[in-house]
């Protein structure tokens, strides 16, 4: 009997031990989720997202963690499903106790997790070029915005003496909004309505015969023609080819792009497609000190010295900087202290110059516009003198001219009307 | 005798002055500029395209012995400068060359790559340079040459050109670019206020299909629109008739080219459906990893140029069987691993072929990267067959169309021609009597469908040109295929080349109206109808296999 007791109170003791060794261990680490695709059609571009923070969380640790904890990463894939990064939202949030996620790549993932992270008051941060006309207070949006992409890129196409305008995307809203507002843009600046054609198609459309010899047509009347392409992803694949094996030179119609990267001109020869355009925030070829160390860095953690960095890869590298700074900051890893102490925040930009987080939720970039070289680089032949900051809801567009966000404590609003003065209190 | 003498001596004389003169001119011609060659070098490191565009303005100025190689060595991109030198160097390939050669041709061994750093145009520049060379290619030996210069220069004349335009016709020789010249001079003539000139320039441009003639003609028409003094309506009248039959023909072509943009989908179409069109049509096998085995055909591509980096040009003709073995062993191993457990089953079959397509796409991702793989297009299948300034014949798609129609007959010649191809047919129209004359119909269940599966790698190879190799390019194509094979008729080839051919053909007729979202709508909303008023397609199977 003595010895039955005995046993037990040790065991007892063993399992105590082990659960509080148990809760130290879980103590120790901050937990970071990570939520990209890592199969299906977004894989294409999220899966190096996913290497990126994986890299940057090395880093850190190798630095010395995070309020004195190693920091841990939690990868899920959400396989480019939308209901699916919801659900796996929530896992992260819920299940996994992350203290901040990284994630989502298309705007519809993005709209699919925003109830999830408002709900359960969490943190997301959101690295890639997007639509704007949404600020919520639990996303941080790393990306550019209409303002720092867009509406540069025309305005250095005009500077160039375009006087007609493609505007070409792929049919969804990304591209819907973007020209919507760059219609508007247009229209402001004295172009008439014939001077513009805006043209959709599918997702990964393949067949660009007639849309590439109507463009033709539309940039043969004399005066100079421009094409803007929102195309997404898969669909420039053909659509750069079609216009190689058509002859359309970019000395002739130049395309600026917003969606096309060093990541995707990897997949094509790029011979036939030198002198079109990129606007972006980065660029791989931007002479820096820090951009070649976070090359080298790359190259080391993918054993690869033949991967591209990117602008989405950028705003990861940004937007975990501004975490980490604000944590520091706030002391804490609680997603309310770090809202508040993130806002206005600065970290340095891999091209040069500081990104601060705004009271909107969006960052200062710079503006850059590249042009595609034979060796798949972007060579910048123009930016913008100083950075320029995010703006949440667009100036062109009739119901959202007189918005602004600004999360800071007494306006505390993503959505306020600066004339009716009122919080609609809607975030999208 | 002495006379010739004489003239030998005095021929001797003259041709020593004549070196001496020419020796002095060169060594002049060696240091004089060398300094305007430093000016450009400098301007041409600079930061700004402004100074890189007023290099190339000194070296046109100059003009320079080297202009030519030099614009040709900036536009390939292989001028580069040493950062803290600060000379320019020539590096044929940066990727790989270890030497970099200075602009008096002393070589340089390359020790640290960043050092270098490319001359970067943007496209104004790009302009400037192709203008400069097409004066210069004004007055090269090559007919072919001189008319494409003519037609650069055509998109900007001024008097400069003009006077270097008319220079040249009092020489020229061939009869297309003096053509090309009248047309040059007429449009400047255009801009003039002689009645006479202008009213001969009208009849010039009569008939040219250069945009820039239609750009002159509507400028000049929108121009006298408001005058009504009779002889501007007069020209007017007559500039507006020459506009008109301008366009009627740029019309003709527009049709001619949707017609060929037509065909050429059709033929990818068909090349996609046809493979299909033997395991669906034939077997009666809902095969939804038909896609994938079309992907599998892209990457053997890939694969095969990976293999042979030296030889690309060739690289195609080899992927062609290569991708056909390949796919076609991954298609029998799916009949025999899979289908032939679930034949008589046919939702089962779609489910578990679903399953496989999902596997073979992740099976892709985890082998070759989730990223897109460049497959490169071999010299002699890119560039296009210029007919006139409007219709041009892309090359890609001139030999996927050839390509589909020699698949095409192959295909009907295994099926009417070979033992196999019999044995098929008797095994698709009744298995059981087949089985009864011997045929050993497992074998030729497996074959048939690594034979579909083999002609969807073949398409794979075809479309690695067109789009995208990537692990998602199976699915845009399957529902196509499908369409295009239910369209036809089941189990008939016929019935898919046609179908092919005739959704591709409406496509492109529907496209520029509806535009591309809904012209696939209103297609798929026409085959639903039609499939209700006739259920076995275009072309139904007859008698008793029809049954079966």
């Amino acid at each position: 009997m003595k010895t039955f007791k005995k046993t037990l109170l040790s065991a007892a003791c063993v399992l105590t031990l082990s659960a509080a060794a148990q809760a130290a261990l879980a103590e120790e680490t901050i937990k970071v989720g990570i939520l990209h695709s890592l199969s299906g059609t977004m894989a294409i571009s999220e899966t190096t997202l996913k290497d990126t923070m994986l890299m940057l969380i090395e880093e850190q640790n190798a630095k010395g963690g995070l309020l004195g904890k190693k920091l841990e990463a939690v990868v899920v894939d959400p396989a480019s499903n939308w209901p699916l990064f919801a659900e796996k939202a929530r896992e992260l949030v819920s299940k996994d106790k992350v203290d901040a996620v990284f994630g989502c790549w298309t705007s519809v993932s993005r709209k699919s997790v925003l109830p999830v992270f408002e709900e359960t008051n969490s943190l997301l941060f959101y690295p890639v070029q997007y639509e704007g006309e949404e600020s919520s207070k639990n996303v941080f949006y790393t990306g550019a915005a209409p303002n720092q992409q867009a509406i540069p890129a025309v305005d250095y196409l005009m500077a160039q003496g375009v006087e007609r305008w493609v505007l070409a995307g792929t049919d969804y809203v990304y591209p819907r909004t973007t020209n919507k507002i760059l219609e508007a843009y247009l229209k402001l600046k004295g172009v008439a309505a014939e001077d513009i054609m805006i043209n959709y198609t599918p997702f990964g459309h393949s067949d660009w015969q007639s849309i590439v010899s109507d463009i033709k047509k539309f940039g043969s009347t004399g005066k100079k023609a421009a094409v803007v392409s929102t195309i997404n992803g898969d669909a420039n694949v053909p659509f750069y080819k079609e216009l190689g094996s058509q002859g359309v030179a970019a000395s002739d119609i130049p395309v600026v792009a917003f969606s096309v990267g060093e990541e995707e001109l990897s997949g094509i020869d790029t011979g036939p497609l030198v002198g079109h355009l990129a606007a972006w925030n980065y660029f791989m070829s931007v002479d820096s000190e820090a951009n070649d160390e976070f090359i080298d860095a790359w190259h080391k953690y993918t054993k690869n010295e033949d991967r591209v960095t990117n602008d989405p890869m950028e705003a990861h590298y940004l937007g975990f900087n501004m975490w980490v700074k604000a944590v520091t900051k706030a002391g804490t890893t609680d997603p309310a202290a770090v809202q508040e102490a993130i806002i206005g925040v600065a970290v340095p930009n891999l091209t040069g110059g500081y990104a601060t987080m705004m009271p909107n939720h969006h960052i200062t970039k710079p503006v850059l516009i590249g042009e595609i070289q034979d060796d798949g680089q972007f060579a910048v032949v123009w930016n913008t003198a100083g950075t320029v900051a995010g703006d949440a809801w667009s100036d062109f567009l009739e119901g959202s001219k007189d918005l602004i966000s600004d999360w800071r404590a007494p306006l505390s609003c993503g959505n306020y009307n600066v004339k009716t003065a009122k919080c609609s209190g809607q975030n999208f | 005798m002495t006379v010739n003498f004489r003239t030998l001596h005095r021929y001797l004389l003259s041709c020593i002055v004549i070196f001496f003169l020419m020796s002095a001119g060169f060594s002049m011609a060696g240091t004089a500029p060398n300094a305007k060659l430093d000016e450009v070098s400098r301007l041409l490191m600079s930061k700004t395209f402004d100074d890189k565009s007023r290099a190339l303005d000194v070296l046109v100025e100059q003009s320079q012995p080297r202009t030519a190689e030099l614009l040709h060595l900036l536009l390939d991109s292989r001028l580069y400068y040493h950062k803290k030198e600060k000379q320019l160097y020539i590096i044929a390939d940066y990727d790989t060359g270890k030497i970099a050669i200075d602009l008096a041709g002393a070589e340089q061994l390359i020790k640290k790559k960043r050092d270098y750093k490319k001359i970067i145009l943007n496209n104004n520049l790009r302009g400037q340079i192709n203008r400069i060379l097409a004066e210069l290619g004004l007055n090269s030996n090559d007919p072919q040459q001189r008319e494409n210069a003519v037609r650069d220069l055509l998109k900007d004349i001024t008097p400069d050109t003009v006077l270097a335009l008319k220079a040249r016709f009092t020489i020229e020789e061939s009869k297309k670019v003096r053509e090309m010249i009248r047309i040059a001079l007429a449009i400047n003539d255009m801009k003039s206020s002689d009645e006479v000139l202008i009213s001969n320039a009208i009849e010039q441009l009569n008939g040219s299909l250069e945009q820039e003639s239609r750009g002159a003609l509507v400028t000049f028409i929108d121009a006298t629109e408001t005058l009504d003094t009779p002889e501007a309506s007069a020209l007017n009248k007559q500039a507006q008739i020459a506009l008109k039959g301008i366009e009627d023909k740029v019309q003709y072509y527009g049709w001619l080219e949707t017609l060929y943009f037509g065909l050429s989908l059709g033929s990818v179409l068909v090349l996609a459906g046809i493979g299909l069109a033997i395991t669906f049509g034939v077997m009666g096998v809902i095969n939804m990893a038909h896609g994938e085995l079309i992907m599998i055909g892209a990457y053997t591509t890939y694969v095969i140029q990976l293999l042979m980096p030296n030889h690309i040009e060739w690289s195609i003709l080899v992927a062609i069987p290569a991708a056909f073995l390949v796919s076609g062993l991954v298609g029998i191993a799916i009949e025999r691993g899979v289908i032939r457990f679930l034949y008589g089953r046919p939702l089962e079959t779609l489910l578990a072929t679903f399953g496989i397509s999902l596997i073979l796409q992740q099976a892709v991702r985890s082998i070759f990267s989730p990223l897109n793989r460049s497959v490169e297009t071999p010299e002699w299948m890119s560039g296009l067959i210029q007919i006139n300034p409007v219709f041009s014949l892309t090359l890609s798609r001139l030999y996927i169309i050839v390509f589909c129609l020699m698949v095409f007959v192959a295909l009907l010649l295994v099926l009417k021609k070979t033992a196999l191809g019999l044995q098929v047919r008797a095994v698709s129209q009744n298995r059981a009597m087949a089985r009864a004359m011997g045929v050993r119909s497992n074998r030729v269940d497996a074959l048939t469908f690594g034979l579909g599966s083999g002609v969807a790698g073949i398409a794979g190879v075809a479309l690695s040109q067109l789009t995208n190799v990537g692990p998602n390019m199976g699915q845009a194509y399957i529902i196509d295929s499908f369409m295009v094979v239910v369209f036809g008729g089941v189990g008939n080839l016929w019935g898919t080349l046609v179908a092919g051919l005739t959704l591709g053909v409406a496509n492109k007729v529907l496209e520029p109206w509806a535009g591309a979202v809904l012209a696939k709508v209103l297609m798929l909303i026409f085959i639903i109808l039609f499939i209700q008023k006739r259920p076995r397609g275009l072309f139904p199977q007859r008698g008793r296999a029809a049954e079966g």
